[in-house]
């Protein structure tokens, strides 16, 4: 079985990577996005992955959940090849990860603890009330605990994606991806949003995986980062994003970073 | 003291011993998977072995604990406190009480819907309002896209063609094979079973003015109208559904442009125009069917023809054909209502869409029955 148990909440070494993404080339076809990118994502860490739109953060952040398939190069999670495992050693890793998409993907015709509960239904021999109670404390960690019983479409974006962040944690996993979490919401629910992230690093010991270009997001929560470039097709940065904001530099990432209208200003 | 030792087939062991204060130690991995085959032998054995006294439980040899090992924990706490007992942990981590808090915090959360228990009168209320605004909400449409039908009598150059063409090609043409196919199984049970009937007598020739009388008058439209419904109303209500989950709906009215006008008048216009020429296929392609199989009974075409054209005159087609128009627009105008109303959500674009099938096949039949009187009254 791949064991991902390296995160901090076992007291194991919490500089082990977690992931691996070794020569990686992806795209479409014959229409390719990036080429060679080689990172790796440690454990317990919070992993911002940036780049401008159309850049190929979402589609990177599928590779490594093994929604799609590389043209070229590993994605290594724990000791596995996500892009290569197949049955029984690819639903070892799935069951470690767990998933957030940009619009929550959220059930509609679940309640949300119907929602949070289906993984623990689908992959465990719990009895029901062990679910219960675990998706219960789940929609605690996320702030929705009385709101169990309504309906996705009886709550606020936010609260959505709150909810989809319950769902994921279900099964406890060792990593979180989440995409583009704090798209379309207001300043103090982003914020709230970025704070439950930190919380789920530092308290459980979580190892997160974020794709986002909000920058308030980013200097919240990003322990390391890594800038992708449409241009180029590779990776352009790669650290703590507040150092790279004040040392590197590519004329890009500065303008990125500091949120500079022209690269004059950046500069 | 009895002392046992249990093995799930996942890593989490458990042993049990007996006395004051009994003891219970944990080894092993604590996890979604490891705590599901012993989660009620735990909380019994512990029940048993504690009773309503005080449960030691030790943690010094568990390797592994996320929050659904800590769900065991809190329920074996729970259970303590709920046989007036009481539970101490030994070796508890930081990470395992960091999992544990959240359970802690979510007992005593009350829902946040407001208590859904009311008096009868109420609900009786409730409902009776709800029935009330579905029958206005039903007026209002129907209003709404009588004036859209009207001004687009009045100016057919704001009728948008182009999607009017393209509604009609996928209801009508795009239908054909279907409509092949259910029309001339229809003729061919039609004539087969009625001829078996006719032959005792000698009469197999008068099969012709059965199958045709029936196709015409009333088989050839109501089917017709069937296969409209499961097929195009129900890709109406659909696309329309769709299109409101995704706010494009919204996006219409706030730009000026009327939503019924927009795409309800195309699809009407194409319902009504489609009903008749699919109605008049069905009957010849009917007809083919019950011809082929009269052929099998001895009756040449050209026979079965002539019987045809003695048996029904003009009339018996146009009321048919008349019929068929009205069921096309009874299918079409559920459909868009149906989309129109829905709700949030995936499910609610499938509610609607089944919701589109039903209503039209129970007005499709309705219409029929009133049609037979109506043309009985009129001598038609």
């Amino acid at each position: 079985m791949v064991d991902l148990n390296r995160a901090g909440a076992d007291g194991m070494d919490d500089d082990e990577a977690v992931i691996r993404v070794e020569d990686l080339t992806m795209g479409f076809g014959s229409m390719v996005i990036m080429e060679n990118l080689n990172f790796s994502v440690r454990a317990g860490e919070i992993f911002v992955i940036l780049g401008g739109s159309g850049s190929g953060k979402s589609t990177l952040l599928k590779h490594m959940i093994g929604l799609y398939s590389p043209i070229a190069g590993r994605i290594l999670i724990g000791e596995a090849d996500m892009a290569r495992a197949e049955g029984a050693e690819r639903e070892d890793i799935l069951r470690q990860v767990g998933v957030t998409y940009q619009m929550g993907a959220l059930f509609g015709s679940m309640s949300l603890m119907e929602n949070v509960r289906l993984p623990l239904e689908v992959h465990t021999d719990l009895p029901l009330e062990a679910m219960n109670r675990i998706a219960r404390a789940k929609l605690q960690l996320v702030g929705l605990a009385e709101y169990g019983d309504f309906m996705p479409s009886e709550i606020s974006g936010g609260m959505q994606k709150r909810a989809a962040i319950a769902r994921a944690m279900a099964l406890d996993p060792k990593v979180l991806f989440l995409d583009e979490p704090s798209a379309g919401l207001d300043p103090i629910t982003s914020a709230d949003l970025d704070q439950l992230i930190r919380r789920l690093a530092s308290t459980l010991g979580m190892t997160l995986v974020v794709v986002t270009h909000e920058l308030a997001s980013i200097f919240a929560i990003a322990d390391r980062v890594i800038m992708l470039d449409k241009e180029t097709r590779s990776i352009i940065a790669e650290g703590d994003p507040r150092v790279l904001r004040e040392t590197n530099d590519h004329p890009w990432v500065r303008r990125f970073l500091r949120r500079s209208e022209t690269e004059d200003q950046s500069a | 003291m009895a002392e046992k030792e249990h093995a799930a087939a996942a890593a989490l062991r458990y042993s049990v011993r007996e006395g004051s204060p009994a003891r219970m130690a944990l080894a092993g991995r604590m996890d979604a998977y490891s705590v599901g085959p012993v989660w009620t032998s735990v909380l019994e054995a512990a029940a048993r072995a504690a009773g309503t006294g005080e449960l030691v439980v030790d943690l010094s040899d568990v390797t592994y604990c996320d929050g659904s090992g800590a769900a065991l924990l809190y329920s074996l706490e729970q259970s303590a406190a709920q046989r007036g007992g009481a539970l101490r942990m030994n070796g508890v981590t930081e990470a395992v009480e960091g999992h544990l808090k959240p359970y802690r915090e979510a007992e005593g959360v009350v829902s946040a819907r407001p208590p859904q228990d009311q008096p009868w009168s109420r609900r009786l209320r409730d409902g009776v309002s709800t029935v009330g605004q579905e029958i206005f909400s039903q007026i209002a449409f129907i209003g709404e896209y009588g004036s859209a039908l009207v001004g687009a009598v009045r100016h057919p150059r704001r009728v948008r063609w182009g999607d009017t063409l393209r509604v009609a090609e996928a209801a009508g043409f795009q239908a054909l094979p279907i409509v092949s196919l259910i029309a001339f199984l229809l003729g061919v049970i039609l004539a087969f079973q009625s001829a078996i009937a006719m032959r005792q007598f000698g009469a197999e020739i008068f099969v012709a003015d059965l199958v045709a009388i029936s196709l015409l008058r009333e088989l050839g439209p109501l089917m017709m109208a069937i296969l409209l419904a499961g097929r195009s109303g129900a890709a109406f209500a659909a696309e329309i559904g769709t299109m409101k989950v995704n706010e494009e709906v919204n996006a219409l009215t706030t730009m000026g442009l009327d939503p019924v006008r927009f795409l309800v008048v195309p699809k009407i216009l194409a319902g009504v125009f489609v009903a008749p020429l699919l109605t008049l296929y069905a009957n010849l392609i009917g007809l083919l069917g019950a011809a082929l199989v009269m052929r099998g009974f001895g009756i040449p075409m050209v026979a079965f023809f002539n019987q045809v054209s003695d048996a029904v005159d003009l009339t018996d087609l146009t009321s048919g054909l008349f019929k068929a128009a009205v069921f096309g627009l009874l299918v079409a105008s559920v459909g868009c209502l149906r989309g129109l109303q829905t709700g949030t959500g995936a499910a609610a674009v499938g509610r609607s869409t089944t919701s589109a099938v039903v209503s039209a096949i129970i007005l499709i039949v309705i219409a029929d029955g009133l049609f037979a009187v109506l043309f009985y009254q009129l001598e038609i």
